[in-house]
């Protein structure tokens, strides 16, 4: 074995610190998942992954980092979990020599160990944090943690709450699991689609958390999008022949491309129709125009509808050359496969280009007079904007004041604020 | 965040070994699975290329190859959390050619790119 790397940097410990950081964050997932098949346990799994990272933080700086360090930390990680398997195994025998009943125990999968294939293993993992018995409070905090390998502190302020609220969710998932039994395993296959929509649920929150923050002084967090497309990327490669995994990814990276667009010099949100195109980032364009391909060759569904519809802005070089009458027709798809109210106010901006305020108006006021969208910022900011377009500027500037009253993003009330001045 | 990452060597008479290509996709695809790799591509000798230079107001174009000792072998786009991890992927990258082609040297920059969070107000 030739020698460890060596590491020359303004101070060394500290650089060999966030290289074993950087090493725990590429292998955290894999070897988790690998330690939960040996152990059918998710929570005790992370507890031995995080054993060989301290491990790692002890040695590393004083011998160097290893040459291989990331199998390096998942064969210190599964001779701890060896030992535990080993452990229990002598508190089974001696549980039998004293005649307990032995039934509930279950055995090990020390076979596990021999295997080398991790795929998977990590597969189970997602499954298993974005399992239906958990909330969905509890299942964002616990897959950031279990599969990004981010920790409770970055979390936390990913999510702009007290560390211990994020600390005490994860704990709870972790005992939720354990007490519920639900086992490392993959879906059977008559769940498969329900589980994987949970999933997908999961992975697009934690994206639409960074794209469009729900509270806060920011627009957008890229950070908690590029980990959202991460996760999406890597269960699109787990799962290559699911049309949705590959939807929602065409919708992620469609949407990121524009991430740098939506935020002015000032930090003010800029709206689709007034973004400039040309910041626009063409290779996630690209990617996500594949991924799409690739989505509707399988099939497609809901994430890929919306994807398709993502992808015709990306086509299109300015609002006027984007093909309006087709994104009406996507929405009006969309409604038959999941219909919901946002979907139908979405749906009536689509109309409102294709074919003018009034007809948008009318799809809008359908759907407002359900009462579901009662809560939505973005019911009245719609409405202003189509009465604004209709020549009716005092109902518009009472729509937009109505929506600056009811949004909790500090930006977004500006836009809405500024929206009713305009109109005055 | 992303790196782009940049490796350059000596040129070589031979081609690299078919171990060490097969070795370099077997990790692109492992880096493309892990959400890391975004686009990476192999560069053809300087001599199939050109240089665009303006020095005094005078553009001028000159063919391959360049006088360099080191040519630009290849590029890597990786998208990461940290320096220290697209460090690890180039790490990665460049221990396949010190075991799979003995006596071949080079170099990889690793290059931040500007991105969205680079354009956020301060907070």
């Amino acid at each position: 074995m030739i020698g460890s790397v060596v590491m020359t940097a303004t101070d060394p410990s500290r650089a060999t610190h966030r290289a074993v950081e950087a090493v725990w964050r590429i292998e955290s997932g894999r070897i988790i998942a690998r330690l939960a098949r040996m152990v059918g346990d998710v929570g005790r799994a992370e507890e031995l992954a995080q054993d060989a990272l301290v491990i790692a933080l002890e040695q590393w700086p004083r011998s160097g980092v290893p040459d291989e360090p990331g199998p390096w930390l998942m064969a210190t990680a599964k001779h701890r979990a060896i030992d535990l398997v080993r452990r229990r195994q002598r508190y089974e025998r001696k549980l039998e020599e004293i005649g307990r009943d032995l039934s509930a125990v279950e055995e090990p999968d020390l076979a596990a160990t021999l295997d080398d294939y991790v795929g998977d293993d990590l597969l189970r993992l997602i499954f298993t944090a974005c399992h239906p018995v958990l909330s969905t409070g509890a299942r964002v905090p616990l897959t950031l943690r279990l599969l990004g390998g981010l920790t409770t502190h970055e979390i936390a302020r990913a999510y702009l709450v007290p560390e211990p609220t994020i600390a005490q969710r994860i704990v709870r998932a972790k005992r939720t699991l354990t007490q519920k039994r639900v086992p490392f395993e993959l879906p059977p296959p008559g769940e498969l689609a329900d589980r994987l929509g949970s999933v997908l649920e999961v992975v697009y929150l934690i994206f639409n958390e960074g794209y469009s923050a729900t509270a806060g002084d920011d627009w957008t967090r890229p950070a908690l999008c590029e980990e959202a497309l991460r996760l999406g990327r890597i269960l699109a490669g787990l799962t290559p022949d699911e049309p949705e995994v590959h939807g929602l990814v065409a919708l992620m990276e469609i949407q990121a491309s524009r991430i740098r667009a939506r935020t002015g010099p000032d930090g003010a949100p800029v709206l689709l129709a007034d973004q400039d195109r040309r910041l626009w980032d063409r290779l996630l364009i690209r990617r996500g125009l594949a991924a799409l391909d690739r989505a509707e060759a399988l099939g497609g569904g809901p994430y890929t509808v919306q994807a398709a519809i993502a992808a015709c802005h990306a086509r299109a070089t300015s609002v006027e050359d984007t093909d309006w009458t087709r994104i009406a027709a996507l929405y009006q798809v969309l409604a038959y496969l999941s219909p919901s109210p946002v979907v139908e106010l979405n749906r009536a901006v689509a109309v409102g280009m294709a074919w003018g305020p009034a007809d948008g108006l009318a799809v809008l006021d359908a759907a407002a007079a359900t009462g579901a969208l009662d809560a939505y910022p973005l019911l009245p900011a719609v409405r202003g904007d189509l009465l604004a377009k209709l020549g009716r500027p005092g109902e518009a500037c009472a729509e937009f004041e109505r929506a600056a009253a009811m949004t909790r993003n500090a930006r977004e009330r500006d836009i809405f604020l500024r929206r009713a001045a305009d109109c005055r | 965040m992303r790196y782009l990452i940049l490796l350059k060597g000596a040129q070589s008479p031979t081609p690299p070994p078919a171990e060490l290509m097969e070795a370099i996709m077997q990790l692109g695809e492992e880096a493309t699975k892990a959400g890391a790799l975004l686009d990476t591509a192999g560069l053809a000798p300087s001599a199939a290329g050109s240089r665009v230079r303006l020095t005094g107001g005078q553009l001028s174009v000159t063919d391959g190859p360049f006088t360099e000792a080191k040519e630009m072998i290849s590029y890597a786009l990786y998208q990461v959390r940290s320096k220290e991890e697209a460090v690890e992927w180039t790490n990665r990258f460049l221990k396949l050619h010190r075991d799979l082609w003995p006596g071949w040297e080079g170099e990889a920059d690793v290059l931040r790119v500007f991105g969205p969070e680079d354009y956020q107000p301060p907070a």
